[in-house]
């Protein structure tokens, strides 16, 4: 397991903060039209788009920034999300996203999939777009489960995870083994940076929003195409109580979908170099 | 004028091109494989784009981004590319945007496709077969035209004749009404004004909680009605005192049309109604068109789907009869011994001698 976060030392605490505290839940994004929405409570697909405003609007591009949204719970961000918007068919974003950057190449094109909307219904989509070097940004929610029907088998689902369609745990011989797409996206040369971030815990958070912007810029650059996964929980698809949600990313799915950077600046490494990376951090 | 030999495909581009046409995206595929490749060939000449799509889902996904930002946009194949595409078309419509669409079919027995669809829910896409190439680019203009008029997919309908034959032609660019700005479309300049836009097919508005799907439907269902009402076109020949209406459309009506002028130089009291629009089927000049006549005769290359409606716009008033059929080449191209104008005279001439009704 990678490093998890710990207190900063550099936090004063002889002087009265410059504000009073904040509820987090209370600090909306600039870019979120207001923050009520209908997910289940412990979903992480809200803080995974908070982290994407965020961080389109730290880069200054909210007024050259074209989101293409894919069919999943997420999908009910579009009315809030405060960017232009396209809304694809389930699978499809990434062509969408293709004709809106090649008609409008000054604009920041970033699509928002799910797992069972990237990985099931269209992985040609994004695996074409990424050889194609398209100048796009792909943006993967991954937490293994159809969380929209109520918690039903993906290809990102991993070997021993219960879902509805596999009640006692998926079993490579019968149902398959999960597919880690950013290992087949990586080593494409179209590809320019790909990375998988988590937002399970606050490092985690922090982390992906560099990840995304990295990916951001390299489309800025005109680099090609870029890419990151991000781990979210669904303890309601997962059947397990809304708290366990992050600990149970981080012990189910994160040691199979390990986080890290997959390929930047031309050097890629494997979700196999990402784990044994992290092992060998261990105590 | 300066007329140029052109096969059909280079004249479906020219058109496209001269209705400001941006962007296409195609799958390569008989007999539509050469509308791809003039389209790659001359839009980046111009400042267009065209991608060779790696799928025809793919190429109806990008010309769907390309619309969204309010560029003209299109795509096309032959019946059996498009029925990979059923599910964007149906959708694309419900996004309401103007999707130009090259139908280069096998033959005619993609009649039923292109003007019912094989996509889910209810939706419509006016539908265009012309019967050669002048009238192809005159229809092509139009088409992309009508699109934005209505925010709703236009379909060419071809086939291997249309796409392949080479004939003297000018493209000249039609002038249009000026249309409305596209105050829908993307353009990324919106985000953080709490004015951003979404161009989805569900009826989703910003800052809205939830959507409402009936009033959304019920929208484009009387947009659909406007435009069954506004669009339908059709040629009529020597209908007039017509005993006989032969009814066909596309590459075949060309044919009929040839035969019956002839049979009326030889003074057979025989008409021609060529439906300019499959979709709306003009049911209202048919029925006109029939109202004196004993019989009314369906030449269409397939088992009988046009068949349907010439039917529901006779609505029983007069026999119909199919003279058409199943007529295909070695390869299935559409390319059958139904296009020979012996074949066509004498299936005509054979509708004339049936027994009339007593």
């Amino acid at each position: 397991m990678s490093e998890r976060s710990r207190p900063s030392d550099a936090l004063p605490t002889d002087v009265r903060p410059v504000e009073g505290a904040r509820r987090v839940g209370r600090m909306r994004p600039a870019l979120l039209l207001h923050e009520d929405h209908d997910l289940c409570p412990g979903c992480g697909e809200p803080v995974a788009i908070r982290v994407l405003l965020e961080a389109i609007e730290e880069l200054g591009a909210a007024q050259r920034a074209i989101g293409v949204i894919g069919i999943g719970c997420y999908t009910a961000f579009t009315s809030t999300m405060d960017i232009d918007l396209v809304q694809a068919l389930h699978g499809r974003a990434p062509s969408v996203a293709t004709g809106v950057k090649r008609m409008q190449p000054e604009n920041l094109v970033v699509t928002l999939q799910g797992d069972g909307d990237m990985v099931n219904e269209g992985l040609q989509e994004v695996i074409h777009t990424a050889a194609r070097g398209e100048n796009v940004t792909c943006v993967l929610l991954n937490n293994g489960v159809f969380g929209e029907t109520g918690g039903h088998m993906t290809s990102t689902t991993v070997i021993g995870q219960r879902t509805k369609n596999t009640l006692e745990g998926r079993e490579a011989a019968t149902h398959g083994h999960p597919i880690l797409i950013g290992d087949l996206l990586a080593p494409l040369g179209g590809t320019a940076y790909a990375a998988r971030g988590t937002v399970h815990d606050a490092h985690g958070v922090v982390q992906t929003k560099a990840m995304i912007k990295r990916a951001l810029t390299a489309q800025q650059q005109g680099l090609g195409f870029s890419f990151v996964e991000i781990l979210t929980m669904c303890p309601t698809g997962w059947f397990v109580p809304t708290a366990d949600g992050p600990g149970y990313l981080d012990d189910v799915l994160r040691p199979v979908h390990a986080t890290g950077e997959l390929k930047r600046d031309g050097r890629i490494l494997t979700t196999r170099e990402l784990l044994d990376a992290a092992r060998k951090q261990q105590p | 004028m300066t007329r140029v030999l052109m096969e059909g495909s280079e004249v479906l581009a020219e058109a496209a091109l001269a209705a400001g046409c941006r962007f296409f995206a195609g799958y390569p595929m008989t007999p539509f494989t050469e509308v791809l490749e003039h389209f790659a060939r001359k839009l980046p000449e111009r400042g267009g784009v065209c991608i060779n799509a790696e799928s025809e889902l793919e190429a109806v996904g990008m010309a769907w981004g390309a619309l969204a930002t309010g560029a003209r946009a299109a795509t096309g194949s032959t019946g059996q590319g498009l029925s990979l595409m059923q599910e964007s078309l149906s959708e694309i419509t419900r996004a309401e945007l103007p999707l130009v669409v090259f139908h280069m079919a096998r033959g005619q027995y993609d009649y039923h496709q292109a003007t019912r669809g094989g996509g889910h829910g209810d939706y419509r896409h006016l539908v265009y077969a012309p019967v050669d190439l002048q009238e192809a680019s005159e229809l092509v203009q139009q088409a992309f035209d009508r699109a934005d008029r209505w925010r709703n997919p236009v379909t060419i309908y071809g086939d291997f004749l249309l796409a392949h034959t080479a004939e003297a032609i000018e493209v000249v660019p039609s002038p249009f009404p000026s249309l409305p700005a596209k105050n829908w479309a993307v353009d990324g300049s919106l985000g953080g004004s709490g004015r951003s836009r979404n161009v989805n097919s569900i009826g989703m508005e910003k800052g809205a909680k939830g959507i409402d799907p009936q009033a959304f439907w019920q929208r484009l269902q009387a947009k659909h009605e406007a435009m069954a009402a506004a669009e339908p076109l059709a040629e009529c020949v020597a209908t007039d005192d017509a005993e006989l209406v032969v009814v066909a459309f596309g590459s075949l009506a060309r044919f009929a049309r040839h035969a019956v002028r002839a049979l009326r130089a030889e003074g057979v009291a025989v008409g021609l109604v060529r439906p300019i629009t499959l979709w709306p089927f003009p049911s209202e000049v048919l029925a006109e068109a029939c109202a004196g006549a004993r019989r009314v005769a369906v030449l269409e290359q397939n088992g009988g789907q046009m068949i349907d409606d010439v039917r529901l716009a006779v609505l029983g008033t007069v026999p119909v009869t199919a003279i058409g059929g199943i007529s295909s080449d070695e390869a299935g191209f559409g390319l059958g011994d139904i296009f020979e104008p012996a074949s066509v005279r004498s299936r005509i001439a054979q509708a004339l001698d049936a027994p009339g009704p007593t």
